[in-house]
Order: C-alpha cells, then sequence, then structure tokens
C-alpha cells in the first residue's frame, strides 16, 4: 500500500558537516515525487534518510522528523532494518548481487522478510514482480544465470524487480537512469508510471526533462554556497516548477541561468 | 622455399618504444624462470627418490619399502594440516569479519596490524610456544576427553601425561596458519564493493544477514585462497611440529590424544636427514615428492572449486 510521508525540520549531518537543513515538506501517496538541484546540493543525502540508508555512513545522522503515514521512522524503538523492509530504494548504478542467479536476486528481499514459502509461491511472486519490472520476456529462460550477465538497462529493472518484490510502501530512486542509455531510460520512465498507482515514488534525477515527465510533485534543493548546507528552496506541482515557479533561483535553474 | 629476407607482404610492425621491449622481456624472463625452478625441483625429487623407489623393500628405512615408510608420514602430514584448517578457517574468517564491519576502525588497525605481526612470527617460537606452555595445559583437557568422549575414535586414550599429541600440533599449526587465513579474508572482505553492502541493507538485512547475502559470497574464493594458503605451510611446517609431536614410526591412527603419533613429512626429514645416507637419503627425498604432488593436488583442486562458480564470482 502506498503510505504518505511528512517530513519536518529536518537536518542531515555527516559528522558535525551539516549537509541539508531545515526541510519540510510532505509527499503525496500514488504519485511521483522529482528532487532536482544542483550536484552536491543533497538531494540524494535526503533521499536516503527517508529510509534511514543515511545513517549507514559513520558518523552520519539525522535531527527532525520523519513520519509515514503518522508512524514516527526516527522513534527511538524502529529498528531501521524494519524502516528499510517498509521503504525500498533503487540505486544510481545497478547493483544487483553478482554472487546470486537473477531468481535468487529477486527472491533474496522476500527470504530475509518470511523463510517459510513455498516453492510455487515465491516462483509466482518473482515472475509477478519481473512483470512489474517489464523484465520477464527477457530473463524468462534463463532465471537461472547470474545476475551480471544483463546489460545495464536490464540489472536495473532487475534491482527494481527486488525492490517491489516485498512490496513496499514507498520506492526511493536514486539517479536511476543516468547510467543508462535513451531507451533504458525509457524504459524506467515508463515503469514508474506504471508503478505508481501502487506505491509512493521519490526520485532524484539531474535530468529535468525527465522530472517533467515523470512527476506530479517536484522539490528543487539548492545551496547558496560551496560548504553551505542545502535546502528545499520550492516544492511545487510539477507543472507550476516548470512554467511558472514561484522562486527566482528555481526558475534560473531549469531554464540553464544557473549560477 | 625459404627466404631470409623478410617477404614482402609481412604487415608493417606496430612502432614498439625501447623501454616497453625491456619491460616485456624482463616480465617474460621473470615467467620463464619461475618455471624453470619449479621444474627443477620436482625434476631433483623425481631423479633422487627413483634409487629408494626401485630399491628392496629391506634395504629402505623400515626394512618394508618405501609406500609403508611414506605412508604413515603422509597420513600424519595430512591429519596434522586438516586439524589446523578446521579451527583456523572458521577462527580467521570469523576475525576478519569483525575487523572489516564489527570493529570501531581503530580498534580494527591495531587488531590487524597485530595479527600481520602473528604471521611474521618464526615458527621455531611457535614451536617452543607449544611445548612448553600449550601442551602442558592440554593434559587436563585430554584426560578430560578420553573419560567423556572416548566412545569417538579420536579420543580413544590412552591420554598422553606430556601432552605432546596430535592434537597439541594441530592446534599450534593453527595458530601459525591462523594470520594468514585471517589477513587475506579481511582484504577480501574490505573489498566488497559498497554498492553491494548497501544493496543488502536498503532491502531490510540486518548487519548479519547483508554479510550473508553480499560480503561471504563475494569473499568466497579469498576464503579458499587464504586458507589453501594456510594449508601450504601446515603441510610443510618443520620445526614447530619436530618439537611439539611425540611420535612413533609407521603409526596410523586417528586417536588424537596419545603420545603415540605418525610424524608427519617435514618434520621427519629433519629429524632424520642429519643421520642418513645413501639409501636413506632416497627415501627421504621420496617423502618429500609425496609432499610436492599432495601440495600441487591440493592447489588444483581449490583452484577448480573456484572456478566452478566463476560466473558468480563477482568478477565479471
Amino acid at each position: 500500500m502506498a503510505k504518505r510521508i511528512d517530513i519536518s525540520d529536518l537536518n542531515i549531518y555527516y559528522g558535525d558537516f551539516r549537509a541539508v537543513a531545515d526541510v519540510t515538506v510532505s509527499i503525496e501517496p500514488r504519485s511521483v515525487t522529482a528532487l532536482i538541484g544542483p550536484s552536491g546540493c543533497g538531494k540524494s543525502t535526503f533521499l536516503r534518510s527517508i529510509n534511514r540508508m543515511h545513517e549507514v555512513l559513520p558518523g552520519a545522522r539525522v535531527e527532525g522528523k520523519v513520519s509515514m503515514d503518522g508512524q514516527d521512522l526516527y522513534g527511538p524503538d524502529v529498528d531501521p532494518v524494519d524502516v528499510r523492509r517498509q521503504i525500498g530504494m533503487v540505486f544510481q548504478r545497478p547493483n544487483p548481487f553478482p554472487t546470486m542467479s537473477i531468481y535468487d536476486n529477486v527472491a533474496a528481499g522476500i527470504r530475509l522478510n518470511a523463510r517459510k514459502m513455498k516453492k510455487s509461491d515465491l516462483d509466482a511472486l518473482v515472475e509477478r514482480s519481473l512483470q512489474g519490472a517489464n523484465l520477464w520476456r527477457e530473463v524468462r529462460d534463463r532465471l537461472n544465470r547470474p545476475a551480471s550477465g544483463l546489460s545495464g538497462g536490464q540489472q536495473q529493472r532487475l534491482c527494481i524487480a527486488r525492490a517491489i518484490a516485498v512490496e513496499p510502501d514507498v520506492l526511493l530512486m536514486d539517479e536511476p537512469a543516468s547510467a543508462l542509455d535513451p531507451i533504458s531510460t525509457l524504459a524506467i520512465e515508463d515503469l514508474m508510471t506504471e508503478m505508481k498507482e501502487r506505491f509512493t515514488i521519490v526520485i532524484v534525477t539531474h535530468n529535468m526533462q525527465q522530472a517533467a515527465r515523470v512527476s506530479e510533485q517536484t522539490g528543487f534543493f539548492n545551496l547558496s554556497a560551496a560548504g553551505q548546507p542545502g535546502r528545499l528552496i520550492e516544492f511545487n506541482s510539477t507543472e507550476k516548477i516548470f512554467s511558472n515557479p514561484d522562486e527566482k533561483a528555481t526558475e534560473d535553474y531549469i531554464s540553464g541561468r544557473f549560477g | 622455399m625459404t627466404t631470409t629476407n623478410a617477404p614482402q607482404t609481412q604487415p608493417p610492425r606496430a612502432v614498439r618504444r625501447l623501454g616497453d621491449r625491456l619491460f616485456a622481456g624482463s616480465a617474460r624472463g621473470a615467467g620463464v624462470l619461475i618455471l624453470l625452478v619449479l621444474a627443477g625441483v620436482a625434476a631433483f625429487l623425481v631423479i633422487d627418490a627413483v634409487p629408494a623407489l626401485v630399491a628392496p623393500a629391506r634395504e629402505v628405512p623400515g626394512g618394508r619399502g618405501v609406500l609403508p615408510y611414506v605412508g604413515p608420514l603422509l597420513f600424519g602430514t595430512v591429519l596434522a594440516a586438516a586439524i589446523a584448517l578446521v579451527v583456523a578457517t572458521p577462527l580467521g574468517v570469523a576475525i576478519a569479519l569483525f575487523l572489516t564491519h564489527y570493529a570501531p576502525r581503530r580498534l580494527a588497525t591495531g587488531l590487524a596490524y597485530v595479527v600481520d605481526l602473528l604471521a611474521a612470527i618464526p615458527s621455531i617460537v611457535y614451536g617452543f610456544w607449544g611445548i612448553v606452555w600449550l601442551a602442558p595445559r592440554l593434559v587436563p583437557f585430554y584426560r578430560w576427553t578420553e573419560a567423556h568422549l572416548g566412545f569417538l575414535p579420536f579420543f580413544a586414550g590412552p591420554a598422553s601425561v606430556t601432552g605432546k599429541t596430535m592434537f597439541t600440533a594441530g592446534l599450534v599449526l593453527a595458530v601459525m596458519v591462523l594470520p594468514i587465513i585471517t589477513a587475506i579474508s579481511r582484504e577480501v572482505f574490505a573489498q566488497v564493493p559498497t554498492l553491494h553492502r548497501e544493496a543488502a541493507l536498503a532491502l531490510g538485512a540486518t548487519r548479519w544477514e547483508m554479510i550473508r547475502m553480499a560480503v561471504l559470497p563475494y569473499g568466497r574464493s579469498g576464503i579458499i585462497g587464504g586458507a589453501m594458503l594456510g594449508l601450504g605451510r601446515a603441510l610443510g611446517e618443520t620445526l614447530a611440529i619436530a618439537l611439539v609431536l611425540s611420535v612413533s614410526a609407521g603409526t596410523v591412527t586417528f586417536n588424537l590424544i596419545s603420545s603415540t603419533n605418525p610424524s608427519t613429512i617435514a618434520a621427519n626429514i629433519a629429524l632424520q636427514f642429519p643421520e642418513s645416507s645413501g639409501i636413506d637419503v632416497n627415501t627421504l627425498i621420496a617423502s618429500g615428492l609425496a609432499l610436492f604432488l599432495v601440495t600441487l593436488a591440493v592447489n588444483v583442486i581449490a583452484r577448480a572449486v573456484v572456478n566452478r562458480r566463476a560466473d558468480f564470482s563477482g568478477a565479471n
């Protein structure tokens, strides 16, 4: 089930360095929210703080509140492992497990969650997930071959299949198409449009056309100078951001008059 | 049909710089040299072992021929090395995992240094430690195992009163090969790409599940490689075994806690060689040939195990 995410007064740190400052935003369920902005502005850091992947790095921490349908994700008794089981993530570079087959990659998350599953049920779920990622027809006859034998675009769709196999509430995508060719990129974008019926999708992208094509809401991150924290400058409907943004900085960025 | 001049149809040769040619030549020379040395050692072993192999059985030490002489030694060698690997491999992998994934960075750096230092301690020191410190302290343990686990052939007894047993020897070897296995495992575990570790964590894996999904499969060939290097040291170890193990010639037994043990090939050569001459020396060399072949076989098998799932190694 897609869920809504509310973030208030979020500050994200790497050790003593504040990378992202004072973000307050609500992310709607069953829609695609795009985050744009120049490199180093904290978009990816912000994204990784939603499923508590940020704190995997030594010294990284977060202040503020992130909640999903009212459930505080940073509550004192919340296990980050449980958060990550509800909020899936797709990374910039395709990262299927190279030591596993295609089938095992898709089943990896399920095997973590519920060990006891009948083989036939698992087969069905793997097929359903691969179909959901538009990959089934290409790999159906080589499910037991290593995932590293697939092309980059196929690997990224495999990662999407792996992420959606566990039926997360939210799917985070960190520049999922930036390492792919235009045809694979189109496949991923079409997939996002299909998947938003079932998940809340948040995508970080450097490609503004992509943000305009796939998203309903867009957030623009920027930083005033190097060494300063990134801030959420504007958050609006994608249509408004790309036609008549409220902030001058947003307009400068999307029209290329940046800096 | 032969021409001394270069034929005119030959394709133009690529320009090669002097530096490239020198480097390629010296690298090739080094490669060839290694093969020559190896072939030389093998040839020496075979040629000098032949007189013992063809000699009448009663002239060989022990009086029953080469195979009955070398067999128990080979058995002892493999048994001691096997004990060492069974103990040291899981421990080494566990230490490497602790160093790379659990220990705070400062502690990990220090500990890794200590582990590397352990690898540099000469084996005679381990031997002394084994005989003076470890062996006496294991005697009560041997008595206990004889009393309570005596139904297993490994602990049949009678328990040694000095502690100079096969089990002690195996443990000393384990301590010696532990740093090798640890150092190599740590190296490969540290090379697991962040991408793969984060893939597991983002799926909701705990740290241990992440290690099982991403780290151990990726490091598999490194673990095997480290264990094989350790096995090489354990098979060839001489002084520590010669000090620690109380031997009876020609014994073949799985009883690990008695004072009647087979010797190992390397220790036996070290102990017997000074007093040997003629056919005795050839027999010792024949046992050396057996050790050489076993080491070769172990490496071939290990390589086959690593290659069997090369497609899934993550190296492609």
